[in-house]
């Protein structure tokens, strides 16, 4: 099966090294590539590295990138404005640890990337502590 | 005056030394409101752009900005690196393929600079980011019979406006009205920008 593919984009590369290993151990199936850190080691985000990490894991069925903090954004838009083309990729307004979880487990299924958005945004209105 | 390639490395040149000359100063003013790393990132960029400069020489201007907008998406890094590297990018589109840009082509083509920073990262007015300088700026001096003393006094001032700012967008925001107090890094690298332009046209022009 054709799956939606993930991008993690963080000012950490140890965040998203994590956020991968904690999500395929979760769906093996589905492609995560990541974009953290400087090249220097250091604490950024690079729109080249994000374009790099996309071009990895790209398929017709479309990529979701989701990112951590401010700066994480504006790279991603510009990677997807350099690209310039057709490539289906949508940027999800979640968390990136709670939204990637529900999106790996929604891109699992086979969804579409706008299925596999929503199921990500959703996870910032879920509770994480259990209301009776 | 009439800018060719040469002119606009020469400028960009004077601006990497003001960058390094004020490194410790950005990053002093990005540990007040940020994380303390304006100086470093653009200190890298304008590092990796002279590199550039020694290794190639470029026909036209519209050239030479879309080779720097490269460097500086690739090596400036934060938000300062989208921002500058998306402005150097429209001002090559606007620049084109002209050999050389009037005082009037190169105030269009930053106009056309201040608006991808505007869209790329959504700030307006009064936000406490480098807007604060490029959009005013650009609103006072429209190209024609630039007068460059006021141009460079203007930019320093709009600068020093930022200090009375609470920040509503990037990292300052997380502080909010304790950010009031502070120059903005990124107003103070812009201001270092347009001062070294303002410096290279009355030496030339
Ligand atoms: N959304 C934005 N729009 C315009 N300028 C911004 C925005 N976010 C940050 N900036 C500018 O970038 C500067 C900070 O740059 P830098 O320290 O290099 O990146 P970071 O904030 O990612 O550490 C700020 O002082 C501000 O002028
Ligand atoms: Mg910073």
């Amino acid at each position: 099966m054709d799956r939606v593919s993930l991008v993690f984009v963080s000012h950490s590369a140890d965040i998203v090294k994590g956020i991968k290993a904690l999500l395929y151990e979760m769906q093996p199936e589905v492609n995560i590539a990541v974009a953290g850190g400087e090249e220097d080691g250091g604490i950024g985000t690079n729109a080249m590295d994000i374009q790099q990490a996309i071009d990895t894991v790209y398929t017709d069925k479309g990529t979701v990138i989701l990112f951590d903090l401010g700066s994480a954004l504006l790279n991603a838009e510009l990677a997807i404005d350099m690209a310039g083309d057709e490539r289906l990729v949508k940027i999800a307004d979640a968390p990136i640890l709670e939204g990637g979880y529900a999106a790996v487990v929604e891109a699992g299924f086979g969804s579409s990337v706008d299925k596999v958005v929503d199921a990500a945004e959703k996870a910032r209105s879920m509770r994480k502590i259990p209301q009776d | 005056m009439t800018w060719t390639a040469e002119d606009i490395q020469h400028w960009l040149k004077q601006f990497a030394d003001q960058i390094h000359e004020h490194k410790d100063e950005l990053t002093d003013l990005d540990q007040k409101i940020g994380d303390g790393d304006h100086g470093i990132n653009m200190a890298r960029g304008v590092k990796e752009m002279n590199k550039l400069f020694d290794e190639k020489t470029f026909a036209t201007p519209g050239e030479l900005f879309k080779a720097v907008a490269m460097v500086y998406i690739g090596k400036i890094g934060g938000a300062s690196g989208p921002l500058y590297g998306s402005a150097m990018m429209k001002m090559a589109s606007s620049a084109g393929t002209q050999e050389t840009l009037s005082d009037k082509e190169l105030i269009d083509a930053l106009k056309a600079g201040k608006t991808a920073i505007e869209q790329r990262g959504k700030a307006s007015v009064g936000e406490k980011t480098m807007v604060d300088v490029w959009v005013p700026l650009l609103q006072k001096f429209d190209g024609s019979d630039v007068d460059w003393n006021a141009f460079s006094d203007e930019a320093d001032e709009l600068k020093a406006k930022t200090k009375e700012m609470h920040a509503k967008k990037g990292r300052a925001a997380y502080l909010g009205a304790r950010s009031v107090g502070h120059i903005d890094p990124g107003s103070a690298s812009s201001a270092l920008f347009f001062q070294t332009l303002a410096a290279t046209a009355r030496e030339r022009g």
